[in-house]
């Protein structure tokens, strides 16, 4: 296995422009992913935690510093990198299986192939019988898994998740995780995660990298040292309970 | 058996929407035709729905040419009034100075009253069909052009990037996101702008023509022929109803999906409510 990571930021700052004033998003952040490994960025909101994974997407370009994919840092990352937004972003006028087939589409690969592949991973996805619908014929968990599997079906070796399950009730929110636990251990691709949500990111994580609040900057790097295949019962193992205090901590919250 | 239900609320829900307009107009033309009858009105000054239809009906091979004439005009000129306004609202959509260039001077052009301009188009174009076309492109564009740059614009940017991260050209979310997106409202610029077409057409033949309704309709008004005047107004709405039906049947077939949620959500709105 290649020893570099296959993303690697190294020292990026991003700044906007929002009503004639200059906003400081990231600082100086230097990160990395090893390739099949699940990272999470946790912090308060409006961190830049987005900012970040629209800069290692390559929607966006660091003012300084320099973003790498398999080590070179003047590769082109858009289309090489698959991206799930927060919100489902289903086009509404196609039927799920057309939207699930977006990524395949845009990249001109083959449409048979793609749809097989596609049909094969409905039933994991608890799509199965809803190929013909349309997204606002599906309940809101549903469209986040179709969401998903549209992000895996463009088969890139990175898939970068922006607060998927944010959007969600309580109650689906717990469901999904567990499901997609069980969805990176099959998949084992290399995930980038986005969550405010402490118990979501140490169990689904392998390391995480805490952001401070605005200007967003690494305040602390820590590896997850529970066991895969993980599960839900880990959550009183006294590792993810270290783990989690140690986060709560870093954001100010210990007190709770 | 729940099937039938839902096939009788369907038509239920049709006849509530059929029903009404229907009595109303019909409520209308009986008290027309009474208060004619009872005050004894004579039939130049206005004739009663009766005597029109009865004028109109006999008439009818002479009618056939002015008919055929106008919907030629309102046809063509709609059509060029739909190239012109899509690809000027897709050309403001691509570039703000475009947009901010061409903007003022289509605002402008509506504010010109066409009355003025028929005319001159006479005058450049002569007697045939071109100043007509003109004349209804010239009235149906501008709500094409609007809808479609408006529609355009509202895409959501985060869409838009979702299809870059794929790798998506410019022409891919333009023709996956934004044009599809945008379809709902190019066809409302296209239902107001198809409703505007059958007078501009008749308009354009007041100024000068040999055969179209607004012909017809000068010729009855100059000889007295009340009844006439009516049934040409009677076939210019005609006329446009069922323009406006077609462009409808179209919507209803390429944007299924757009009715099917929207109706959607109006029931999901009805049920929070009665909670």
């Amino acid at each position: 296995m290649d020893a570099a990571p296959i993303i690697a930021a190294r020292g990026v700052s991003k700044a906007f422009q929002v009503d004639g004033r200059v906003v400081q998003a990231l600082r100086d952040i230097s990160m990395y992913a090893n390739e099949r490994e699940f990272v999470t960025l946790i912090g308060p909101s409006g961190c830049g935690k987005s900012t970040m994974l629209n800069l290692i997407a390559g929607l966006l370009e660091p003012d300084e510093g320099e973003i790498a994919f398999r080590g070179n840092a003047r590769a082109r990352r858009l289309g090489r990198i698959s991206y799930m937004p927060q919100r489902d972003m289903l086009l509404p006028w196609r039927r799920l299986l057309d939207n699930i087939l977006l990524g395949p589409e845009i990249m001109r690969r083959d449409r048979r192939a793609a749809r097989q592949r596609a049909l094969e991973l409905l039933p994991l996805f608890g799509l199965e019988g809803f190929e013909d619908s349309y997204p606002f014929e599906l309940s809101g968990g549903m469209r986040q898994r179709a969401a998903l599997l549209r992000t895996l079906l463009c088969e890139q070796e990175v898939v970068l998740l922006d607060e998927p399950l944010g959007a969600l009730d309580a109650l689906t929110r717990r469901t999904m995780r567990d499901w997609l636990i069980e969805i990176w251990e099959r998949f084992q691709q290399t995930m980038i995660f986005v969550t405010h949500d402490v118990d979501e990111a140490v169990l689904l994580s392998d390391r995480i990298y805490v952001f401070s609040p605005r200007p967003g900057h690494i305040i602390r790097e820590l590896e997850i040292p529970l066991p895969r295949p993980r599960s839900e019962a880990m959550i009183i193992d006294p590792a993810f309970l270290g783990a989690r205090d140690a986060i709560l901590a870093e954001l100010g919250l210990d007190h709770g | 058996m729940a099937d039938r239900a839902t096939l009788r609320r369907a038509i239920g829900t049709r006849a509530n929407w059929v029903l009404p307009p229907l009595g109303l107009i019909l409520a209308l033309l009986l008290l027309w035709q009474a208060a004619v009858a009872l005050f004894e009105i004579q039939p130049w000054l206005l004739p009663s729905p009766l005597q029109i239809l009865r004028a109109g009906w006999a008439a009818r091979p002479l009618l056939w040419p002015h008919v055929w004439q106008t919907t030629q005009e309102t046809v063509l000129g709609f059509l060029s009034a739909l190239v012109i306004g899509l690809s000027l609202g897709i050309l403001i959509d691509r570039s703000p100075r475009v947009r901010a260039a061409i903007y003022p001077l289509l605002v402008f052009s509506q504010t010109i009253p066409i009355i003025a301009i028929a005319p001159l188009l006479i005058i450049w174009f002569g007697y045939g069909i071109l100043p007509k076309i003109i004349v209804v492109a010239l009235i149906c564009f501008f709500p094409i052009v609007v809808n479609t740059a408006d529609g355009l614009r509202a895409t959501d940017p985060e869409q838009i990037a979702l299809l870059r991260t794929m790798g998506a050209t410019r022409r891919d979310t333009f023709l996956k996101v934004q044009m599809p997106g945008a379809m709902p409202m190019v066809f409302s610029g296209i239902k107001v702008g198809i409703t505007y077409s059958v007078v501009g057409a008749i308009i354009g033949e007041w100024v000068g023509a040999a055969r179209g309704i607004g012909v017809f309709m000068l010729r009855a008004t100059a000889s007295f022929r009340t009844d006439w005047v009516f049934v040409s107004i009677a076939l210019t709405a005609a006329l446009s109803l069922t323009l406006f039906g077609l462009v409808t049947v179209v919507e209803r077939l390429t944007l299924g999906w757009h009715y099917a949620a929207t109706r959607q959500e109006r029931w999901e709105e009805i049920s929070e409510e009665k909670r």
